[in-house]
């Protein structure tokens, strides 16, 4: 079971224990501007994502929710990443975890974005376990439908 | 319960031997190592199936109930007997109460659509239990929506057993029907099928018994029980997917209106009028699954050359050695399984989510059911997202509990550093 043991280390890093256990932003935005429901069927979890935007950005963002651990390190590491980033930054930054988790093409990404990137590397380990990899973009796809749905409260599904 | 009982004398019979049952099924020849724990969800195929489903269409397949030839009587004279054999596997009466249906949920939805609403009027009340698969939720929903009736919800108690006291004065004089399973997909718990049928039957409504879980593992007499309607899919009872039994009393076939329209249900079609069939092809409208009928029959036989008596006793030893094993460790929480648990073993973790478990247990190759188990209102009458569903086949024996009780073990090592 080493082997085995070492591989699953991949996927449950420290860091997505930490951010697991405690997860960071965890609570509603008194002010959101935009919010957004995820809710992956197949396993009941649920999420909801707060943002608020100021400008072109990203001034707080927040979520609560019931999940796995992935699920729950993926929301907690993406509000402390995208929070003052701008709605572009975001976006980029999206696309490329998206990229990382589901073996897409990884874009060129300028310096301090890809700084931010190397922070989301621990959830990368999900790339290996493909039925894992909703658990990861759930909080993402559920923070990409608040920025179209504004207050309106859209609901992103896995499926 | 309606349990056949020993034969007296014979105390060999009921033994069963996995290590030389599990040889009957390729799946474990091509993965192994794999501890497969989810034959709740679907059961794995003995070679006798999957090898008599081939050789039925090489050697005996054509269309049912259509041709003159002689292949055709062939064909049908196999699918008319899995129809006999289901009757005898169920003690039902007489095999014109046996439709063949795609699985359980299409008998339920066959009922709900057909019987429901040429007996039920709005305010009348279908009792279901809280212990429920979608599959006996769902299609009572949609006829509420459509009817107008209402839809009761009998509790079980905290220790997971159904509560008959509840269910008896939940009963009233527009209780028409009541819905239940024979053992919950979730709890593993064994209803009081039999009592309840007898109470629901003192106040005048019919019975309809979930018997998916049921049927692999415990003798059923459909009379014995005294239910009006039984169900079950083939698949959970090591038979193809797409293959399920409705039984129904024939009286009660009789009164109800098909509820598919096409080839196979009718005796006589003019524009102006159709006359039906009488049941059960009333009921099987279109070209049925011959081959998943035929595959059907095959499983029951490999039951039966078991013995459910024996499947049975080797499963409840084994359900009571899971639970013995599986609450020794730490953190770890049985959903609770009422007076009798069989085959099914739910729990969670303390601090680690279900679909977490669910892949520390792959990766030791131990395959179980993480999430809601088609259970919503269970779970959240439990106050959990879901559970780790661990249920049992006639292949398993206590090393596959040893394997689980190891890898959730790591697995709580793994979630504790």
């Amino acid at each position: 079971m080493s082997a085995d043991g070492q591989d699953l280390r991949e996927l449950y890093q420290d860091i997505i224990l930490d951010h697991g256990r405690h997860p960071r932003n965890f609570h509603p935005l008194e002010h959101p501007t935009h919010l957004a429901r995820g809710h992956n069927p197949l396993c009941g979890d649920r999420v909801t994502v707060y943002v608020a935007v100021e400008g072109d950005r990203v001034a707080d963002v927040s979520f609560e929710g019931r999940g796995c651990a992935i699920s729950t390190a993926s929301s907690s590491l993406m509000t402390e990443v995208l929070k003052g980033k701008t709605i572009d930054e975001a976006r980029r930054l999206f696309a490329q975890v998206h990229a990382k988790v589901t073996g897409g093409a990884p874009q060129d990404l300028p310096e301090p974005l890809e700084e931010e990137i190397e922070r989301l590397e621990p959830l990368t380990g999900v790339k290996a376990y493909p039925v894992r990899v909703k658990c990861a973009t759930l909080p993402w796809h559920a923070f990409e439908a608040a920025l179209k749905s504004g207050l309106a409260g859209g609901t992103v599904k896995t499926e | 319960m309606a349990a056949v009982p020993l034969r007296s004398g014979e105390p060999e019979r009921a033994r069963l031997d996995p290590r030389r049952l599990r040889r009957e099924f390729p799946i474990f020849e091509r993965n192994p190592g794999l501890v497969f724990l989810d034959s709740g969800a679907s059961a794995q195929k003995p070679r006798q199936v999957i090898d008599g489903i081939a050789e039925f269409y090489r050697g005996d397949y054509a269309n049912v109930h259509r041709g003159v030839y002689k292949l055709s009587a062939r064909s049908t004279d196999l699918f008319e007997e899995a129809r006999e054999k289901t009757r005898a596997f169920l003690n039902a009466a007489d095999e014109r109460e046996i439709v063949f249906v795609r699985g359980a949920t299409e008998a339920v939805n066959l009922v709900a659509q057909s019987w429901g609403p040429a007996h039920l009027k709005p305010g009348d009340e279908i009792v279901i239990s809280d212990v429920e698969h979608h599959s006996n939720i769902v299609p009572w929903q949609l006829l509420r929506d459509r009817v107008g009736i209402r839809l009761v919800v009998a509790p079980t108690d905290p220790t997971g057993e159904f509560d008959l006291a509840r269910f008896e004065a939940l009963l009233g004089p527009r209780t028409r029907l009541v819905a239940v399973t024979h053992i919950s997909n979730v709890t593993g718990t064994v209803l009081p099928v039999a009592r309840i049928a007898a109470l629901a039957h003192a106040k005048g409504a019919k019975v309809l018994v979930d018997g998916c879980q049921a049927v692999p593992r415990l003798p059923v007499d459909v009379r014995a029980l005294g239910c009006d309607f039984y169900v079950f899919s083939g698949h959970k009872a090591y038979g193809p997917t797409g293959i399920g039994v409705l039984y129904g009393r024939y009286d009660l076939l009789e009164a109800m209106p098909p509820w598919q329209g096409g080839g196979g249900m009718i005796l006589n079609v003019e524009i102006a009028h159709t006359e039906y069939q009488e049941p059960p092809h009333r009921f099987e409208a279109g070209t049925p699954d011959i081959a998943g009928a035929v595959g059907l029959s095959l499983a029951l036989d490999f039951i039966e050359g078991i013995g459910r008596e024996a499947i049975e006793a080797h499963e409840e030893a084994l359900t009571g050695y899971g639970v013995d094993s599986l609450s020794r460790i730490p953190g770890l929480t049985l959903a609770p399984g009422g007076q009798r648990r069989l085959s099914i073993l739910s729990f969670n973790l303390d601090g680690v989510h279900p679909h977490d478990v669910g892949t520390v247990l792959d990766q030791h190759d131990v395959a179980v059911r993480v999430g809601h188990h088609c259970a919503q209102p269970l779970m959240d009458k439990l106050g959990i997202a879901g559970t780790v569903r661990a249920s049992l086949g006639v292949y398993n024996d206590d090393a596959d509990i040893d394997r689980l009780a190891e890898a959730v073990e790591a697995c709580r090592e793994m979630f504790q550093r």
